[in-house]
């Protein structure tokens, strides 16, 4: 734990990666705010489309869970 | 109490280590993946050969016996259909009769009238023709009278002037007179 | 006929009891014993990989917990789909309706979104949703193992989903296949370009595919225990217990969701290879 300057960056590096959680955060609000305006002003057409949502929900996402990966990476496999 | 200790200090210490990521260690890659396959195998067996076929099965019936409930009812909707229209005609027929009794029957009274008003009628007329006769009898007497009266009154009033007249010339008289 | 039912009923429940104690002794007596570590246990401990018995080195037929909780989501599915099921009843029993349930929003989804002719392999998606969903839900169970948080099942699968879905489109659709690369509707000058894009989002699919449902799952789980550490302090333990309880809700969700979103994804991927060009 002492004076170690590689253990040092690592563990700034896994918190940096913390940002990637906003990142992820604004694309997924963001699916779902624009398919919920859509579905307010064309509520008959919503349901049709909650497949498309969920997937895109889930690109957006997985990019979150790719820093939650390289913070993971960074703990316990560098 | 010190094994306690010496345990806990085990323990700090593998937490602190830690098993690091499992999920990259490779050596147990190859497990995972038999255990996998043959997983998803047996779930393929039993989805495709027992479990899918018989939902989709049950499904099926259902869906059969929903259609021909339906049939059924719609085959019973015709039904009642047919039995409000029978309904409606024997209501319609009942009506028509109805009107049809009551045109014969009015038709009946109007025969009856008819005949009462003809019956009434010649014997106004018959009344109507003895009264005119008895009214041209009165005025036949009538007019009778005033010959008699004048012929009398011209004689009077001839006499009364001093003349004679005979009678002969008083009757051509006054019936010229009465005549004009 | 209504006592025949009560009667099919009692016996199913009497078979969902027993199933239910045998599958409870049996992951209690192969689990490792408590207390052995304390409450000082690490985040990443429940992805560990141990031998059911004995402690010694994990060749590729060992049986492992791995083997445990797979082939206890494999009794979950024969519980919901053939036990569940096996009154055949017009009027459907609560398990026969959830197993309906489940039949019928991936037979729609497969049907919507790959069209009639992907119907045919419906069988296929079913077994990848019922694996991933039985794994999520089951790895919910404390002191469980998720098989879903391993990038090798979760890699696994997505090649399996991969390689069917290229092969397919190359035998169905021939070399036109390429044409889900050239998008037609774009101008010339721009076709190459769109084209090595698509082409790198084509082989970026499985990583994407794989690494959305590992880490997912894993992210849950881990959260779930680094809460579960901060419950030995105890100040904090009423705040822990409360994000514990949040965070599984949460994940119970998460569970269910990447199991559709790993379902729906194969469908499209599926819908391409039958229909690369529009």
């Amino acid at each position: 734990m002492e004076g170690d300057i590689a253990e040092l960056g690592k563990y700034i590096g896994v918190g940096l990666t913390a940002i990637g959680m906003g990142g992820a955060a604004i694309g997924v609000g963001n699916v779902a705010g624009s398919y919920l305006s859509g579905a307010l002003r064309n509520p008959s057409a919503a349901a049709s489309q909650t497949a498309t949502l969920f997937i895109g929900m889930a690109f957006a996402e997985a990019l979150g869970i790719f820093s939650f990966l390289v913070a993971l990476l960074l703990m316990f496999a560098v | 109490m010190s094994v306690d200790t010496k345990s806990v200090a085990d323990a700090a210490e593998a937490y602190e280590k830690g098993p690091g990521m499992p999920q990259l260690d490779i050596s147990t890659f190859p497990n995972q993946i038999f255990w996998l396959l043959v997983t998803l195998g047996v779930m393929y067996f039993v989805l495709a050969r027992i479990a899918l076929p018989r939902i989709s099965s049950v499904l099926a019936e259902r869906q059969g016996t929903i259609t021909s409930d339906i049939a059924a009812a719609e085959e019973l909707k015709l039904k009642a259909a047919a039995a409000e229209s029978a309904y409606n005609q024997a209501l319609a027929d009942a009506r028509a009769e109805a009107q049809a009794i009551v045109a014969r029957t009015r038709d009946e009274i109007q025969v009856d009238l008819d005949a009462a008003i003809a019956v009434a009628d010649a014997e106004i007329a018959a009344k109507a023709a003895e009264s005119e006769k008895a009214i041209a009898e009165i005025r036949d007497g009538a007019v009778d009278a005033v010959k008699v009266v004048a012929k009398d009154t011209a004689k009077a009033v001839v006499a009364s002037m001093g003349f004679e007249a005979d009678a002969k010339t008083l009757t051509a008289a006054v019936s010229a007179r009465l005549k004009g | 006929m209504t006592e025949a039912n009560s009667k099919s009923g009692s016996f199913g429940r009497i078979a969902f009891w027993v199933i239910l104690v045998v599958v409870g002794l049996a992951i209690v007596l192969t689990g490792k014993p408590l207390g052995e570590e304390g409450l000082a246990f690490h985040p990443m401990a429940q992805f560990e990989i141990t031998p059911l018995f004995g402690d010694g080195d994990i060749s590729w037929y060992t049986p492992t917990n791995v083997t445990k909780w797979m082939g206890l989501s494999v009794l979950a599915l024969v519980g919901l789909l053939v036990i569940g099921t096996r009154g055949r009843a017009i009027v459907p029993s609560r398990m026969q309706s959830v197993g309906e349930l489940m039949y019928g929003f991936i037979y729609k989804m497969v049907e919507d979104i790959a069209g009639k002719d992907g119907v045919k392999y419906f069988p296929y998606i079913m077994t990848l949703f019922s694996f991933i969903l039985f794994s999520n839900v089951l790895g919910l169970l404390p002191m469980s193992y998720t098989p879903t948080t391993h990038i090798a099942v979760t890699a696994v699968l997505a090649m399996l989903v991969f390689t069917f879905v290229t092969v397919l489109g190359f035998v169905k659709n021939g070399a036109s296949f390429l044409g889900l690369f050239w998008v037609s509707s774009a101008p010339m000058v721009l076709r190459p370009v769109l084209a090595i894009i698509e082409l790198i989002s084509y082989f970026v699919r499985p990583v994407s595919h794989s690494i959305r449902l590992a880490g997912n799952i894993m992210a849950g789980h881990a959260v779930v225990k680094v809460f579960a550490a901060f419950a030995a302090v105890t100040i904090m333990s009423p705040l822990s217990i409360a994000a514990i309880t949040a965070v599984y809700g949460l994940e119970l969700l998460v569970a269910f969701i990447q199991a559709y979103v790993f379902t729906i994804l194969t469908c499209v991927y599926l819908k391409d290879a039958l229909h690369p060009n529009h």
